[in-house]
């Protein structure tokens, strides 16, 4: 924005950490402000590439969805996992033709998909934009690129391209 | 904890709730992390504990504070928020290096650098090269 605030939204953020951490009081927001602004200064001093939030409004149900999804698949990895005797060669690779080029959109794809249980994120090509995925109980091939491709991208896709 | 003792019904079952919950997955990821044969299923194993057993926990642990202390106290969710951050730096790592351990030792059941079906000229170009030893190996004979 300028040269005093670089990153308006990322010093909220900071501060709001920092009196989560110390406390609420006059004392530490004066406090939190100082540094908040001056950690700022030195990351615009490595000139990384501005994130550009195009759409707003759909972070929440982006997280909305992500929130249902982590519980969903947090219940059926545990079932698998206690059922014992699941039967080898369920699990599988996938590779996935990827739209979204946005860096900052595949950290977030990448979030999701390592913080929801049955997916992992294994390799991403970026000259070709091929995801490598493993999926934890791979029956229905159809159905995880399905998730992918229109729950999650489609999504990050508008909020940042 | 002398505190404990203190605490209203609602906030006791709902703390305990979330703590078994917690709890309860981590030690199932845990479990999972031993009992799995390969690398690749053991990768999911620990998300479990990564995401709700966390997540359970922390929760736990920011009702009763709330109301020991009688004000809102949020830090814990914190721990969450950077669990969730950091997680995917150290598993793509990992599941990188045994892919590329397992793509140097030829192992068919990992997918190849270059997939072949989503790209019909590679695959054109392999069964040119393919035709033309065939017609040199005929030749030889």
């Amino acid at each position: 924005m300028n040269r005093l605030f670089p990153y308006p939204l990322l010093i909220i953020l900071l501060i709001i950490t920092w009196l989560m951490l110390a406390g609420f009081s006059v004392g530490q927001f004066l406090l939190g402000t100082l540094t908040a602004i001056i950690a700022t200064w030195g990351l615009a001093a490595l000139h990384p590439a501005k994130p550009r939030l195009r759409r707003w409004d759909l972070l929440p149900r982006l997280f909305a969805i992500v929130f249902y999804d982590i519980v969903r698949s947090n219940i059926a990895v545990a079932g698998i996992i206690l059922h014992g005797g699941r039967k080898v060669g369920k699990s599988g690779f996938m590779t996935i033709p990827l739209d979204l080029r946005d860096p900052m959109g595949l950290a977030i794809l990448a979030i999701i998909i390592t913080g929801t249980p049955g997916t992992a994120w294994i390799d991403y090509n970026s000259a070709r934009n091929i995801l490598i995925l493993h999926v934890f109980d791979l029956v229905d091939e159809t159905a995880w690129l399905n998730l992918i491709k229109n729950r999650y991208e489609y999504l990050l896709q508008e909020i940042f391209e | 904890m002398n505190h404990a003792a203190d605490l209203p019904i609602w906030a006791t079952l709902l703390i305990a709730l979330f703590l078994l919950i917690g709890a309860g997955l981590t030690l199932v990821g845990s479990f999972g992390l031993y009992h799995l044969r390969s690398f690749y299923d053991r990768i999911h194993a620990p998300t479990l504990g990564t995401s709700w057993g966390t997540a359970g926990i922390a929760i736990a642990s920011v009702i009763y504070f709330s109301v020991v202390e009688s004000q809102l106290v949020l830090h814990q969710l914190l721990i969450g928020v950077f669990v969730m951050a950091t997680t995917p730096v150290t598993l793509i790592l990992l599941s990188r290096a045994a892919l590329y351990r397992d793509r140097t030792e030829n192992n068919r059941d990992v997918p190849p650098l270059h997939p072949l079906r989503n790209l019909p000229q590679a695959s054109e170009l392999e069964q040119d090269s393919m035709a033309t030893h065939k017609n040199a190996g005929e030749e030889q004979k």
